[in-house]
This record gives C-alpha cells, structure tokens and sequence, in this order.
C-alpha cells in the first residue's frame, strides 16, 4: 500500500494521499483526507494552510510515518532524517533542555549546538528542566532538537499556536533565520494565513473536511523583502478560494 | 525528632510489657540486645543474615526484572494483556504457602526451588504495578521517539524508563518487605541457614529472646536498604520535578 518509489526527480517529497478516513465512535467512517497530492523540493518551504479540524496534522502525522493506515503513498528524503515540532512541545521532562536536544542527536557538534542555542536564545536556559521554562521556551527547545538531527525535512505542526503575537514573531524570525542558513526542505501546518505568508515560499490551501488540496500558491518574493502589496494581493486570492469560488 | 521520640515510646512500652508478662513470653529490650551482641560475636549474625539477604536479592532482581518485562508488555499491547490477563489472576490468587510448597515438591529442597518459589509469589505484584504504569504512558512521547528515529534501546532507557520509575519505585518497596517474609518462610519449610532457618529452630526451643533477636536485625538491615537505596533511587529519579519554594 504505502510502496517506496525510486528516487526519480529533485523532489525532497512526495505525497499522494488517496483517502484517509477514520472510524468514529458511533461506528461511522469519517473520511478527512482526499486526493491530496503535492511534492516538496529540498530547501523548499511549504506552509498548508486550512480551517481548523480539516485534516492538516492528519496529513503531517501520514508524512512523518506516525500514521500508516491509509491509501495512498508518501516518499520521504532519502536518508529519512525528519525533524519535527509538534503542536505542544514534548520534551521529556527528566531531562534538561540541552540533554533533550542531545538525545536525538547524539553526534552533534558542540559548536553547532551552541550556535543553535545561540540563535533561539537558549543559551541561559540549556541546563533547565522543561518544567521550569516557560511555554515559549519550551517550544523554542523543541524547535532546536528538530534542527540539531540537521534533518532533510523539517515539519512544524502549528509551532507558534497559543503563544502572544510579539513571542510568535520573534520565533518566526528565528525560524527563518535558520531554514535559510541550513536550506531544509520544511512543510509547515498552519491556521494562520500570515504565519504561512511569513515563512512559505509556497502556500498549499486546504479545503474543509474531507481535506483536498484547492490552490497551490507560489510566493515569488525572498522572504526578507516582501512588500505589504505583495502580501495582500495573495490574501486576496486566498480569500476567493477559500470562499469556494477560486480566480 | 518525633520520630525518635515515637520510637523511644514504643521501645518503653516493650520494657513495661516485659516487666508485666515474664522474661518467657517477652524478654526485655536489654535481653534481647545482649543475645544479639552474643550472636554478632560468634558470627553467626551475619552468616544467617547474609544468607537471608542473597535470597531477597535474588527472588527480588528476578521478580522485578520479568515483573517489569511483562507488566510493560501487557500495558502496551492489547493481545499480551487479554492473553496473561487469567494467568495473572490465578497467580495472584495462589497462597504463598501453595506456591513455596509445590516449589518444593516439584524442585526438592534446593536453592533455586527456594528462590523461584519467592519471585514467584512477588511477580504477579510487579507486572500489576508496573502495567498500570505502562497503560498511562504519554503516547505524545512516543510519537516523538519515533519521528526521530531513537533506537529501541534508547527509547527504553530514556523515554520508557523515566515515566515509570514511581511505579517501579513503588513496586520495589512494596516488593522488598513481601520479599523477606515470604523468604523467611521459604527457610523455615527447606532451607538449612539463613534467618527463617533460626527462628524455626528457636520456636521448637520456645526461645523468644532469640526470635526477637533475628528479626530485629534483620528489619534493621531492611531499613537501612530503604533508607540508603530506594530513597536516593526515588530523589534521583524525580529530581526534574520543580520543588515546592
């Protein structure tokens, strides 16, 4: 069912996601996914965004190889190191910031790590125990385990969800501060329209349950210089879509 | 400092109790520890003490290792919980006397038949302890093991492990105490030393003072393993948990 293709093209992934469905409780099958099909290429950034409940973490839970009971196939990176941030931060509380980090990524650099602590501002909090950081930090350290593994493929559920708009954008910019420097392939899920038009180069648009892929927008602009009129003239197309209507 | 004074009142109670019932049912706390001093120079304290205590460690390593072992597979999987589920029924229900006496009979009175009988009695209360530990593991975690690739053993060791180091700890303790009485039965049926072996000897004799003797040492020698190994191995394993300011 879920079959390995050779390596034929550049693509860093590839997704075809026939159907997904769900059994219920009541005994029902709840289809979520349908038809969703997209490739990423390496150091591609490409954010799926949809309303809430449409299937997106479904969908990232399939890529990431957490999920197995569909139809269809998923070719990941080659060498299949992933790093993922999950929606809550899933550290392990036993051990401290930088002994998570180094849990799964046992053979990193101490310099490397040091600059990736670095960059997220970690650096005051490496010997704490995850419950002694605040959410932010927490997720901060989850986003260093996932480019610590220097993974292939980065995929970020819902990174920045519950945290204040100031703490978000700053994350944000970290974030781009590193995709850019490593150029890893990263598929991030998102209910935030302006989350995804500051990090994607690529916005892939996700209808309501059963999830299917309605627009796949290209942002041309590099993601330090994009202008608010750029900005809102993709808004504006998102919006005719996501109004069922399309341009 | 209240619990030594709790202690020194139970200790004037037994001096009062002895001076009320006779040196032959309750010998006083002098007489008894004299015994002890005497027991401790000829050396034979510490050869029926050591005894004892390799049979405890044994019977407890082998419960807890394979308690652990199946008490986590029946947490995780289904199929091996339904499977051993009656299995674990009857072995909780099975009197220790049963077990140790079967042991006997069917291993004769050897060593192994002694200790196998003890872990035995111990198991079903570590695969309980430990599954209900293993059924409330966060499934969140385990996701994130997987999605980075942690090897099996790792995972074990730095994910599992951790999460059920209370209800180890709690399995260790309750299990250490099981352990000793039931190992004192074990001797007194079928062993020829260790301390159920002496006060099987000073029951036939009706030599209190030396009942009493034993088993103080060797609650003695228990506490000192709670207070010296379960405790530092319980504060070392929840020494991430923030502490009250």
């Amino acid at each position: 069912m879920n079959d390995a293709h050779p390596v034929g093209d550049s693509s860093l992934l590839e997704v075809h996601v026939a159907r997904k469905q769900y059994g219920t409780a009541a005994g029902a099958r709840l289809e979520v996914l349908h038809d969703v099909a997209f490739s990423l290429r390496a150091g591609e950034v490409g954010a799926v965004v949809g309303p809430s409940g449409c299937g997106k973490t479904t969908m990232l839970r399939i890529i990431a190889g957490l999920d197995r009971d569909y139809l269809g196939t998923v070719r990941g990176p080659a060498c299949g190191r992933i790093g993922m941030v999950f929606q809550e931060p899933r550290l392990l509380p036993w051990r401290t910031a930088e002994e998570n980090v180094r849990l799964v990524a046992p053979r990193a650099d101490a310099r490397d790590l040091a600059a990736l602590f670095d960059v997220l501002e970690l650096s005051a909090h490496r010997a704490q125990y995850p419950g002694e950081l605040s959410l932010g930090q927490a997720r901060r350290v989850a986003l260093a385990r996932a480019f610590a593994v220097e993974p292939e493929l980065l995929l970020l559920d819902e990174p920045f969800v519950s945290l204040d708009d100031a703490l978000a954008a700053r994350l944000r910019d970290e974030l781009v501060t590193l995709v850019d420097r490593r150029s890893v392939g990263t598929l991030m899920v998102t209910h935030d329209l302006d989350e995804a038009l500051g990090l994607a180069d690529r916005l892939l648009l996700l209808s309501p349950r059963p999830a299917r892929i309605l627009a796949d927008i290209p942002i041309r602009a590099p993601r330090r210089v994009r202008t608010v009129g750029e900005l809102a003239s993709i808004k504006a197309e998102v919006a005719t879509w996501l109004a069922g209507a399309g341009p | 400092m209240l619990r030594l004074a709790s202690l020194a009142l139970l200790i004037a109670l037994w001096f009062l109790g002895a001076r009320l019932a006779g040196e032959g049912m309750l010998p006083a706390p002098q007489t008894v520890a004299a015994a002890l001093l005497d027991e401790a120079l000829s050396g034979q304290l510490f050869l029926q003490l050591g005894a004892t205590l390799a049979r405890v460690f044994l019977a407890f390593m082998l419960a807890m290792t394979l308690g652990a072992a199946i008490g986590l597979a029946m947490g995780r999987l289904p199929v091996v919980d339904r499977l051993g589920d009656p299995w674990l029924v009857v072995l909780l229900n099975l009197p220790a006397l049963v077990i140790i006496v079967l042991a006997y009979v069917w291993g004769g009175l050897t060593e192994i038949a002694a200790i196998l009988a003890v872990a035995v009695n111990k198991l079903p209360n570590a695969i309980v302890t430990i599954r209900e530990g293993a059924r409330s593991l966060d499934p969140g975690l385990d996701e994130m093991a997987r999605v980075f690739a942690l090897p099996r053993w790792k995972a074990l060791r730095h994910v599992i492990a951790p999460q059920l180091a209370p209800y180890t700890a709690a399995a260790a303790r309750s299990g250490l105490s099981l352990v000793w009485k039931i190992v004192l039965i074990v001797e007194l049926l079928g062993r020829p030393n260790g301390v159920g072996f002496e006060i099987g000897v000073a029951f036939q004799l009706f030599d209190v003072t030396r009942i009493l003797a034993y088993a103080l040492a060797f609650v003695a020698v228990m506490l000192a393993i709670e207070i010296l190994l379960v405790q530092p191995f319980e504060r070392r394993a929840s020494r991430w948990r923030l502490k009250p300011a």
